[in-house]
C-alpha cells in the first residue's frame, strides 16, 4: 500500500504550512476526514485521532468564544501523537493556542483557501485514490467501444496477439502483460500499465513494439475502468463450454466481482472478433437487452404449449 | 442404422440445460445422429437445432444414429435420456 503524508497534500493542494513541520512525514492511513466539532465542545470519547482533521468557520468561531485555559486544554487534546495533520479552510486565521499545540505535538497545521466542503471532497477523492487497495494481474487490458475488457489466460495463448488485432480494429490498448489494478469507491476497478511498459506490446517473433508510435495516439489509453473479463484457454474436448450465455461466471479482483467469459481457443477462431462482440453484447445487456434470456423465455413458452399443440 | 423412440421426462422438456447435456453427449461420437419430433428432424450435435424443436415434458422424440460407433452412441444417448437429463 502506498503511503501518503502531509507533504503530498501540501504539494498537491498548494496548502500553506503554519506550524508543526516536524510531523509532515507522518503517514495518513485512512481516507476518512474528521471535522472535530463535538471535540471542541469537550467530548473526546470517540475522537478519531488518526484521521486528518479539518477546521472550518463553524469550529473556529466556536473556539473563539471559549476561555483561554479551556481552549488550550481542548486544542492540546486535539493534537495527539497519531494525528496526521490539521487543515484550516477558507484561509481563516489560526488561533495562537492551536499553533502552539500543533508545534508542541509535531502535528502539521496547514491552511487552504477553498471552502470546507470543497476541501473535504477534494482531499477525500485524492486519499481514496492514493490509499486504494492495489494488485497486479497477468493479462491485457483493452478499451473496446468504451468497455474496459481484461483479457486473461495462460502464457502463449494469444492475449497480446488478440490485443494487437483489436488495436488494428480501432480499439485502445491500456496495458499488456501486467495490469496494475486499484479498487476505488468500493466496487470500481481501475487498471493501468506499470510505467516502464506503457504503450508496449510483446509479440512473439517480433519482440517489443510500441503501439503508440506505430498506430498513433488514438491506439492507447493511460488508464481504464475494468468491467469485464475474457478468459482465453486452449480448447478442452472434455469441457462443456457455455453455449447459451444465460449463466454468468464471475472473476473476483480485490473485493469486486466482474462478469467472466471463458473463450476456448482453437486455430481458425478469430479471437479479436469474438472479444469485440463479447464487449458489445455486454453493453447491450447493460442496456437491458439480453438475447440469451429472451430466447430462453420464448423457448419456455413453446415448451409449455407443447401438449396443447398436439390436441 | 439404429433408431429408437424416447419420451422426455424432464420438467422443462428440452430446454437449455437438458439440450446442452444431450448435445454434449452426442458430440462425443463420430456417427451421424439425428433427433426428430413432430416430423421435424435436426442434427443432435447442434444445440440451436435441438432447442428449436421446442420439445416439452412428455414429448416423444425419435433418435436415429448412423456410423461406425452407432452402437455405443445409442447406448450413451439412451442412458442420458433415461437418467432424466439432469432433472
Amino acid at each position: 500500500m502506498t503511503k501518503v503524508t502531509a507533504r503530498e497534500l501540501i504539494d498537491r493542494f498548494s496548502l500553506e504550512l503554519l506550524s508543526g513541520d516536524e510531523g509532515i512525514y507522518r503517514p495518513i492511513t485512512m481516507s476518512d476526514i474528521s471535522r472535530p466539532g463535538m471535540e471542541m465542545t469537550g467530548y473526546f470519547t470517540y475522537y478519531p485521532r488518526r484521521r486528518l482533521q479539518v477546521l472550518g468557520r463553524t469550529e473556529l468561531t466556536f473556539l473563539e468564544r471559549l476561555d483561554t485555559d479551556v481552549k488550550v486544554e481542548r486544542l492540546d487534546k486535539l493534537c495527539t501523537q497519531n494525528t496526521p495533520g490539521i487543515i484550516i479552510s477558507r484561509n481563516l486565521e489560526a488561533p495562537p493556542e492551536l499553533i502552539n499545540a500543533s508545534e508542541h505535538a509535531g502535528v502539521p497545521l496547514m491552511r487552504a483557501d477553498v471552502t470546507t466542503t470543497r476541501l473535504i471532497s477534494q482531499i477525500t477523492n485524492f486519499l481514496e485514490a492514493q490509499l486504494a487497495e492495489t494488485t497486479a494481474v497477468h493479462g491485457v487490458l483493452v478499451d473496446i467501444y468504451g468497455i474496459g475488457v481484461l483479457i486473461t489466460g495462460a502464457s502463449g495463448v494469444g492475449k497480446s496477439e488478440t490485443a494487437l488485432d483489436l488495436v488494428r480494429r480501432g480499439h485502445r490498448l491500456v496495458a499488456d502483460d501486467s495490469v496494475e489494478i486499484s479498487q476505488q469507491h468500493a466496487d470500481t476497478l481501475m487498471g493501468r500499465p506499470p510505467n516502464l511498459i506503457k504503450h508496449l506490446l510483446e509479440i512473439r517473433g517480433l519482440g517489443i513494439i510500441d503501439v503508440m508510435t506505430l498506430f498513433g495516439a488514438r491506439a492507447v489509453r493511460p488508464f481504464k475502468k475494468i468491467v469485464m473479463n475474457v478468459h482465453l484457454e486452449l480448447w478442452d474436448e472434455e469441457k462443456a463450454y457455455d453455449r447459451l450465455g444465460i449463466d454468468e461466471d464471475k472473476m473476483s479482483i480485490i473485493e469486486t466481482d466482474i462478469p467472466k467469459y471463458t473463450i476456448p481457443v482453437r486455430p481458425g477462431r478469430n479471437l479479436a472478433v469474438i472479444v469485440e462482440v463479447a464487449a458489445m453484447n455486454f453493453r447491450l445487456k447493460r442496456m437491458g437487452i439480453n438475447a440469451a434470456q429472451e430466447f430462453s423465455d420464448k423457448l419456455m413458452d413453446v415448451i409449455e404449449d407443447y401438449d396443447r399443440d398436439e390436441l | 442404422m439404429k433408431q429408437k423412440t424416447f419420451t422426455i421426462t424432464a420438467d422443462t422438456g428440452l430446454h437449455a440445460r437438458p439440450a446442452t447435456q444431450l448435445v454434449h453427449k452426442a458430440s462425443q461420437f463420430s456417427s451421424e445422429i439425428h433427433i426428430e419430433s413432430k416430423g421435424k428432424s435436426v442434427n443432435l450435435k447442434s444445440i440451436m437445432g435441438v432447442m428449436s424443436l421446442g420439445v416439452g415434458k412428455g414429448g416423444e422424440v425419435q433418435v436415429t444414429v448412423e456410423g461406425n460407433d452407432e452402437e455405443e452412441a445409442m447406448e450413451a444417448i439412451t442412458s442420458t435420456i433415461q437418467e432424466g437429463l439432469g432433472e
